[in-house]
């Protein structure tokens, strides 16, 4: 080799290093804990996902692997994707929380991103958050207003922070509107089985619950509820498509701005370790239409509930609240600070039973 | 009329019976295919096929009928693909059945495209005027859909079949000797082949009860490994019919309960009742374990190993 082609190789070498970012586009990876056609949680990330290619084009490439299990699956996945040279990962459910920070750990140059998690070990790990509760107050304040068993049944997944507090706030706004208003709660420890899913609404809807709401990702309460002829409540994603008539409205994830201003900032240069955690003023928590069926008055008050969560004139967490066992937890007006929702292992006063451990 | 803790247990015993059938459906038809001596872990995609297929095929006719009978030849259908690679190019059994579940729940998706969000016909229950009235008896056993007695009628007939005609000896001989049943001058194969497009017909009926009766709507990948549990249940029943029932019920009418008993506000900690099928399991796989020589004596002794007639 002559020394022209050995310093012309270097040269090639050197501008193919400096300059990767120019040539070639960002890389973007999305790992789903549910199947995308699920029309709950993973659709609506997808959705956001496709907002990214939308707003960049040819600047971004962006790949997702679905129905990836919670544990050494997701950093198997997450491993294959820094590997195929993805400039940044979302990781799109909770627990995806430590495989997120071990695989970090082991690719210092890629970009990390976990939705609704708490643990950011890496410089390279940011994490993203929702304030569903905010939907899940507007949500219990017309259940509260629309049971006429004052039974409303409640499908929660697993027993973490997140479910927890959308559980308190549904209960909290439900009692202010209807004071002999009952939960139920059923634990179905997944996140999305239809079949289950809809066994635990039918179990509730036998325990005389005439509202249904749920923390989990399929539609099948929906369609059960409709089946029944009771309400429902969308949960991640408008799904009035399998209860036209069961469905009062649905909390809908509004994830394409996020990761549309992430991307960009991977794409400039200018990323870094964040932890925001928005709501309905930056239009990340959305509600979808009220339901005709909801009386005038009702839909009225909760659209100026959604107003005044959205101005921020009114936090859904104000006291006075009790804790579950009658100790005081907020003082009269105080508002519950951020880490005390994040970390919330307690039921507020008024719900039975207990949270599982 | 309430139970214990306000539980009615009727309407539980009779979800019990709901709950349990994707699982027995499926179970009882990869428990032929066993005995005939495949192995077959195709089985949650070929449920999940006839979820989508017996749903599509029941929208597009407005009739459950057709539905199901769809579902159970889309079932079929993906395993004539399983028996073709496995019985007549001698593919190994397992990676071929774990691509056929891939495949499987990957065309299910395709297929579902179009109808998600789509309501299908309502399942019809067996109404029986006098019957379904009945205090008890009427909700607990004459008020089904249709494929909740389908799945009770096969686990007779398959039983009926292995123990008392010619073609279930031939059937069960397959399983445990081909060497010996090709000697005989049975066509293993074609033995094999009908006895795997029969589970795959079964499972895609299995499938088609999630999408059509329990859940009724079609979601991505709705099966929710409905199908592994029915491959462990054959094992768990030591490949005999009635087993797989109570084994059906166990697991299905298990989860069920505790869904209720969770709903209930029954003062037994969730822990608990979530793991309770799990533990129940296990409880009855050391039962039925204890005496080894017979549970070794149970397991089809050609099981999974290829068949090819040399000479």
């Amino acid at each position: 080799m002559t020394t022209t082609t050995r310093l012309l190789a270097g040269a090639v070498l050197a501008l193919a290093l400096a300059a990767p970012a120019a040539a070639e586009p960002a890389k973007v990876g999305y790992i789903y804990v549910g199947p995308i056609g699920d029309f709950g949680w993973s659709h609506e990330h997808n959705i956001g996902r496709l907002a990214v290619e939308e707003h960049f084009g040819d600047k971004v490439e962006t790949t997702y692997v679905e129905s990836v299990p919670e544990g050494a699956d997701a950093e198997r996945v997450m491993t294959q994707m820094a590997l195929a040279g993805a400039d940044i990962i979302f990781a799109t459910s909770f627990g995806y929380m430590d495989p997120i920070n071990n695989v970090a750990a082991r690719f210092p140059n890629v970009k990390f991103e976990h939705a609704t998690g708490y643990k950011r070990e890496h410089p390279n790990v940011a994490l993203y958050n929702a304030r569903f509760y905010e939907g899940r107050a507007v949500i219990g304040h017309i259940a509260g207003k629309m049971t006429r068993t004052n039974v409303v049944g409640y499908i929660a997944s697993y027993p973490i922070p997140e479910v927890v507090m959308g559980i308190n706030a549904a209960f909290l706004h439900a009692r202010k509107a209807n004071p002999d208003v009952q939960f139920k709660v059923v634990w179905a420890y997944t996140w999305f089985d239809p079949a289950l899913e809809a066994d635990a609404a039918n179990a509730l809807i036998e325990q005389g619950a005439d509202v249904i709401m749920q923390h989990t990702d399929s539609t099948a309460a929906m369609a059960i509820a409709e089946q029944k002829g009771i309400y429902a409540f969308g949960q991640a994603s408008d799904m009035k498509a399998f209860g036209p008539t069961a469905q009062l409205t649905a909390i809908i994830d509004n994830w394409g701005p996020y990761y549309v201003e992430r991307v960009g900032a991977v794409i400039d240069g200018s990323w870094e370790s964040t932890d925001v955690w928005q709501g309905m003023k930056e239009g990340l928590v959305v509600m979808s239409p009220f339901s005709d069926r909801i009386p005038a008055d009702v839909r009225a008050e909760a659209e100026a509930m959604v107003a005044a969560i959205s101005d921020g004139s009114y936090h859904p967490f104000t006291g006075p609240i009790n804790r579950q066992d009658g100790s005081p937890w907020l003082a009269a007006g105080e508002v519950a600070d951020d880490g005390t929702l994040l970390g919330m292992n307690f039921y507020i006063e008024g719900i039975e039973g207990a949270i599982p451990n | 009329m309430s139970g214990l803790a306000g539980i009615d247990p009727i309407a539980v015993a009779a979800a019990l019976i709901v709950a349990s059938t994707p699982i027995l459906l499926a179970a009882i038809g990869e428990l032929v295919a066993e005995r005939a001596g495949v192995l077959n872990l195709g089985v949650e995609g070929m449920m999940i096929l006839g979820a989508v297929v017996g749903f599509a095929a029941a929208v597009a006719t407005g009739d459950v009928w057709l539905g199901l009978l769809a579902a159970a030849a889309g079932g079929a259908a993906l395993a004539a693909l399983f028996a073709l690679l496995v019985l007549g190019l001698l593919a190994n059994q397992v990676a071929t059945g774990l691509a056929l579940t891939m495949f499987g729940l990957g065309l299910s998706a395709l297929i579902g495209q179009g109808y998600i969000g789509v309501r299908p016909p309502p399942a019809g229950r067996l109404d029986l005027p006098g019957l379904t009235d009945l205090p008890v008896a009427g909700r607990l056993l004459f008020a089904h859909d249709v494929l909740v007695y389908a799945g009770l009628a096969l686990v007779a007939g398959v039983w009926a079949f292995l123990r008392y005609t010619r073609a279930g000896l031939i059937l069960r001989a397959v399983g445990e000797s081909h060497d010996a049943a090709h000697a005989l001058g049975f066509g293993v194969r074609r033995v094999r082949a009908a006895a795997v497009v029969f589970g795959g017909a079964c499972a895609g009926l299995g499938g088609a009860h999630l999408s059509l009766v329990r859940v009724p709507q079609w979601t991505e990948g709705m099966t929710a490994g409905a199908g592994w549990i029915a491959l462990a249940l054959v094992v768990f029943a030591s490949w005999r019919p009635w087993r797989v029932l109570l084994g059906a019920w166990l697991f299905g009418g298990i989860a069920v309960l505790q869904l209720n008993l969770q709903a209930a506000g029954v003062k037994i900690p969730v822990e608990y009742l979530a793991m309770s099928p799990y533990v129940v399991t296990i409880v009855v796989l050391v039962i039925i374990s204890a005496d080894r020589t017979r549970a070794a004596l149970n397991a089809p002794a050609a099981l999974g190993r290829p068949f090819h007639a040399a000479g």
